[in-house]
């Protein structure tokens, strides 16, 4: 679990982040979603510690990421996987290499040991008769799978996602989506995704914190977005009018099939998640 | 254009600090610093061989074009032109052309890092960037880089030999006995010591420029070109701060 509390961020005058807190949770995937210019990267580049905060706590477990030193750090972050959002292979390596330097860097195990959690790794990923291949030879949807495969192999406790699915068919956009849901299940990791994909939140998104302008300006799942009556976020969600008509048609036949009362229960009809000004 | 001297040097400094904290893995350092030492040495290996061979011939044939006079001895060309290698032109010819092969190759291999998160990657898995990027290819430089300019000066006295036998200014004993003539070893401690210094100026300022790069493919271009311009220019002012105090 990864708690943030009143996290703030200024970029010379211009105030970033303006005191979020948000709570993501283990075994289930955290989305971070907004327009852009809305503070998610800086928050999820803070969240890793890529930058420093300039006030407000960031903790992993209880343990306070934000006041800690380099040194400590290095232990949090080597339970730490990140999936860029231009999937940062190195180039000069192939991608079975890619996904084993982890292992050499920080593993104990023999050789023999690595390639063959290495071949898990990327057979896990649908990715085994690519292993010789370099990053240059590859799609970008194998990229990101590649980037995937090196995040997961030291089996870590937090996988962190930046725009998984940006420059991608919607096809493999779903099959990187299914994935990370499923190794989140799997390893019971806490997951945090920042995205753009609205089929991402619809189909990923456990617990979602919707930036806009620097604040959390709404939290929920993604039954909630359905019956919310945020305006802005609304705006972003439904920003065509082929998905207000969508939303309004998922609306009515839930009310009609009686699930209504039971997606909402949380919340009273049209008001799902927690909004915050 | 914005001179933003001390904020650079304080920079610089602060990437040199960073660079020292306990290896995570010292067998993947050590590999690392293996593959710096070859792209540094062997990758220079050709220019250097090339530049030093020709720099000898011209010496040889400049100074024999300039000591005409029937009281100097033929074998003086030969004392010139291994002085004059040995002093300035192995050590500081070779680094200044360093700067360009090695210092922009460093520049942009870092850059790219940089622009596309290889380094944030390598950051997030708990790894100390500068110390395991910029280190190792500092040690290079500063091991090989010297060891190229003894490889120069070996290179620009035979050039300047073959050069002078071949158009007949001086026969080959002539040359041999020149060079024998009054060599001080102090000379070539001189050259090693100013190239250990240029190896770490190529390297440093080339690793600083490089890591630090934002933006995209312009910048990387912009601080490849930086590198080389600011270590071709340190490397001139440290040649002459050096000559001033060593000789």
């Amino acid at each position: 679990m990864i708690e943030l509390q009143d996290i703030k961020k200024g970029f010379g005058d211009k105030e970033i982040l303006k005191g979020v807190s948000a709570v993501m949770e283990s075994g289930k995937v955290n989305l971070i979603i907004g327009s852009s210019g809305s503070g998610k990267t800086v928050m999820m580049k803070c969240m890793v510690g890529l930058i420093e905060v300039d006030a407000g706590i960031i903790k992993y477990d209880g343990q306070n990421f934000s006041g800690m030193d380099n040194q400590q750090r290095k232990e949090i972050r080597q339970k730490i996987g990140m999936l860029f959002q231009g999937s940062a292979l190195f180039d000069s390596m192939t991608v079975e290499q890619n996904v084993m330097f982890p292992l050499d860097m920080f593993g104990t195990g023999s050789y023999r040991d690595k390639k063959k959690r290495v071949a898990e790794c990327l057979e896990r990923v649908n990715l085994k008769d690519a292993a010789k291949k370099f990053p240059a030879e590859i799609s970008g949807g194998m990229k990101k799978r590649v980037g995937i495969a090196r995040a997961i192999v030291l089996n870590p406790k937090y996988l962190f996602c930046d725009e998984p699915n940006s420059g991608l068919d919607p096809q493999t956009s779903l099959l990187i989506d299914q994935l990370i849901k499923e190794l989140t299940l799997e390893y019971n990791i806490t997951t945090v995704i920042n995205t753009h994909d609205m089929n991402t939140v619809m189909e990923s998104g456990d617990h979602i914190v919707y930036m806009y302008q620097g604040q959390k300006q709404w939290e929920g799942t993604n039954k909630d977005i359905v019956f919310s009556n945020d305006q802005l976020l609304n705006d972003f969600i439904f920003a065509s009018e082929f998905l207000r008509e969508a939303k309004e048609m998922r609306q009515t036949e839930l009310y009609s099939s009686g699930k209504w009362k039971e997606e909402t229960k949380r919340e009273a009809p049209g008001n799902g998640g927690e909004q915050k000004k | 254009m914005e001179f933003k001297f001390f904020y650079h040097f304080g920079n610089y400094l602060l990437m040199l600090k960073g660079m020292f904290s306990r290896p995570e893995n010292m067998k993947m350092y050590w590999k690392q610093f293996m593959q710096q030492c070859v792209d540094i040495g062997v990758g220079s290996f050709g220019i250097v061989f090339i530049i030093s061979l020709f720099m000898g011939g011209v010496t040889t044939l400049q100074t024999a074009y300039q000591l005409v006079s029937p009281v100097i001895p033929k074998s003086t060309i030969a004392q010139v032109v291994r002085d004059t290698i040995i002093l300035e032109f192995a050590p500081t010819l070779t680094s200044i052309v360093l700067a360009g092969v090695v210092g922009s190759k460093i520049a942009s291999e870092l850059g790219n890092m940089r622009v596309s998160e290889q380094i944030d990657a390598l950051e997030i898995m708990g790894i100390n960037t500068k110390g395991y990027l910029i280190l190792p290819k500092i040690l290079a430089g500063i091991l090989m880089v010297p060891v190229l300019v003894c490889i120069s000066g070996f290179l620009g006295v035979w050039g300047g030999k073959e050069a002078g036998v071949l158009s007949g200014i001086i026969s080959a004993d002539q040359f041999l006995m020149g060079l024998r003539q009054e060599f001080r070893a102090y000379n070539v401690f001189f050259a090693l010591s100013k190239s250990f210094f240029f190896g770490l100026i190529i390297t440093s300022v080339s690793a600083y420029y490089g890591y630090n790069v934002r933006g995209g493919a312009l910048e990387i271009g912009k601080a490849s070109t930086t590198a080389v311009v600011v270590s071709c220019v340190l490397i001139l002012f440290m040649d002459y701060a050096l000559t001033a105090i060593l000789l």
